[in-house]
């Protein structure tokens, strides 16, 4: 185990920092940070991840870290790393546990003020129809025999096909919400079983459902081709594969971990134990990852279902009136393969981008129809108390990054601090003086998850965009958060 | 025996020292549903008898602990008490006590969703087992 490194940094310009290739690094690490933000990263292991990544077989480019990096185990919350489908390696560990995890955005026809009087209202039922925290499932959601199966084969259009959401729905999501190639026969029993009664859920952690309404717009052109407006209502929801992914990644990790050895491939630490992609093992686990990577498309599109009911339910209002259309899903934890040009040549890659979103650049053949202009949508949720921010794809991004940026506010404060800090303080009311409305399923839950626990957001996605892998075309503010 | 708590940014860990194999088991069981409830208030009602294999002390603990996790997480029990009859480099067999979830009772301080390898290594030192475990929340 390489502990507490020497990390040697060269500022390259203000929001670039390289750390050169020694040791048994493949490759150099590139980190996007401020002055500032490198200042915060130092404080954790972070950047000793970033180091690790470069170990690894078949890497293409940089071990690549974006400004919302921290230290998460095996590769960096933050991380994006390539690696050449023929030569390279896939790690379940630069992926995730909570495979496909991700956040979507839906726009409506509302303003502000129509839901600011009602807000109440909307939470306290969005609380009620969607099962949030430990244990809760709705009794209306059950799975018959050989069901699963299918959601973990067709996602998001399996939710589709019974109800929940229209086919148009399926055009705003990454990958159209199915990941081709998905074998729900590599999927353990276990990860079933974990699976079975958390389709439709929200979970807890920094997984939440929020109403807010568009703050500020940068890019009046994008925000148009978006559907974004100054003052119209949006909601956010941020959640994953729940139990079943959890377990899929720690099956495959135990899988990897004797791979790793029959392959030969040194790991700086355990949790980066990999496979050649096109071995047994290696093909494997992206078929695993797909059912896992499917589950969650489809249980972000059954949530949706739910918010579109509740808004109906709170506003009297139909669903012509609300207008609840899908902006954009975005997967980020996932491992995809994706044609990459890299030092002059067309390439096959196997992109990890654990904590980091897809921001695919305009005229992008991945990008739906509706954004080719403008390039593709990228959500960066921040903490409850802040914001969050729209952004696009853009070109350099997908030369320098392999059309990689940023997934959110990124934690500075660990969950007993947070804890600590919070103590005496009612954390519900702070956020209502500042106009916001919380409810969770699990008070525990939102004391880790005070605004200050995690970076300003802002920050982030400044930095981003003064690196140019990002574009900001609208800030989000909430009114209202649902947590678990 | 004891253990306690990791500081990590993103999730949390523990660190678990013991007298021989055995023992660290149960203080890592032991630790980990501390981290997940309030263990004073879990009693010791029904038991489960708990095997894993792997191949290596690291891959045994993982395993000790996911099937732990599965049993809480899918079965529903909280268990506050653990003895470990057998622990080797392939093997762990134990027995944990406890009794099944209660919301009236129980509270939930955090959610599990994984053991992982992270930094994970097992020593012995002078007669004593050391242990740290991240897990993934």
């Amino acid at each position: 185990m390489a502990d507490n490194v020497q990390i040697h940094l060269k500022k390259i310009d203000t929001y670039r920092w390289l750390m050169p290739r020694e040791g048994g690094m493949r490759t150099d690490g590139m980190v996007y940070a401020d002055e500032r933000m490198m200042g915060a990263i130092q404080k954790d292991q972070s950047l000793q991840q970033v180091r690790n990544v470069a170990f690894l077989p078949g890497i293409v480019g940089p071990s690549l870290a974006m400004p919302d990096i921290h230290w998460g185990y095996g590769f960096p919350i933050g991380g994006v790393a390539a690696f050449d489908e023929e030569e390279g390696v896939v790690s379940p560990g630069g992926v995730g546990y909570d495979i496909n995890c991700g956040v979507r955005l839906l726009c409506s026809g509302l303003e502000r003020t129509e839901v600011q009087a009602k807000i109440r209202d909307i939470v306290d039922a969005l609380l009620v129809n969607i099962p949030s925290g430990v244990g809760s499932h709705r009794k209306d959601l059950k799975l018959e025999k050989g069901q699963q199966q299918k959601v973990l084969q067709k996602g998001a259009q399996w939710a589709v096909e019974h109800g929940y959401g229209s086919w148009e729905d399926l055009e705003h999501i990454e990958e159209q919400g199915r990941i081709p190639d998905a074998d729900p026969d590599l999927v353990s029993s276990r990860a079933l079983e974990r699976g079975r009664a958390q389709l439709g859920t929200l979970g807890s952690g920094n997984h939440f459902v929020e109403v807010g309404y568009v703050a500020q717009v940068y890019d009046e052109g994008a925000a148009r081709v978006l559907g974004l407006a100054k003052d119209q209502v949006t909601v956010i929801v941020h959640t994953g594969s729940r139990g079943l992914g959890h377990q899929v990644c720690d099956d495959s990790i135990r899988v990897m971990l004797q791979a790793a050895q029959r392959y030969g491939i040194e790991l700086p630490d355990k949790q980066l134990c990999c496979a050649p992609i096109k071995s047994k093992e290696g093909k494997a686990y992206l078929a695993a990852m797909a059912c896992a990577a499917n589950f969650a498309f489809a249980n972000r599109q059954i949530i949706t279902h739910w918010v579109r009911e509740t808004f109906e339910q709170c506003l009297k209002r139909g669903p012509h009136a609300l207008k609840l259309s899908l902006i954009y899903d975005v997967c980020h934890n996932i491992a995809k393969l994706e044609t990459h040009t890299y030092g002059g040549k067309e390439r096959r890659l196997c992109v990890h981008r654990k904590g980091a979103t897809r921001a695919f650049p305009p005229h992008h053949p991945a990008v739906p129809a509706a954004y080719q202009e403008s390039g593709q949508p990228v959500l960066i949720p921040g903490d409850m108390g802040r914001c969050s921010y729209v952004l696009v794809g853009t070109q350099q991004a997908y030369e320098e990054t392999f059309g990689s940026t940023c997934h959110g506010a990124g934690r500075v404060m660990s969950r007993h601090q947070a804890k600590k800090s919070a103590q005496g303080r009612s954390v519900t009311r702070e956020l209502e003086a500042k106009g916001i409305y919380v409810r969770a399923a699990s008070m525990a839950t939102l004391v880790e998850e005070i605004p200050e626990a995690y970076k300003d957001v802002s920050d982030v996605v400044d930095i981003v965009q003064g690196a140019g892998i990002g574009k900001k075309v609208a800030q989000l503010k909430p009114l209202g958060v649902i947590k678990g | 025996m004891g253990y306690e708590l990791v500081e990590h940014t993103a999730d949390i860990g523990i660190r678990v020292w013991a007298d021989d194999a055995k023992g660290l088991f149960e203080e890592a069981a032991r630790g980990f549903f501390d981290i997940i409830t309030d263990i004073k208030n879990v009693t010791a009602q029904i038991e489960r008898t708990v095997t894993v294999r792997g191949s290596g002390w690291e891959e045994v603990m993982v395993a000790w602990l996911t099937e732990l996790l599965y049993l809480y997480e899918v079965k529903g029990l909280l268990f506050c008490d653990f003895s470990v009859a057998e622990a080797d480099r392939g093997k762990v067999k134990g027995i944990a006590r406890g009794e099944r979830f209660n919301e009236k009772r129980h509270s939930i301080k955090t959610v599990v969703k994984a053991v992982t390898y992270h930094q994970l290594e097992i020593r012995e030192q002078d007669g004593r087992w050391h242990t740290q475990i991240i897990f993934d929340i």
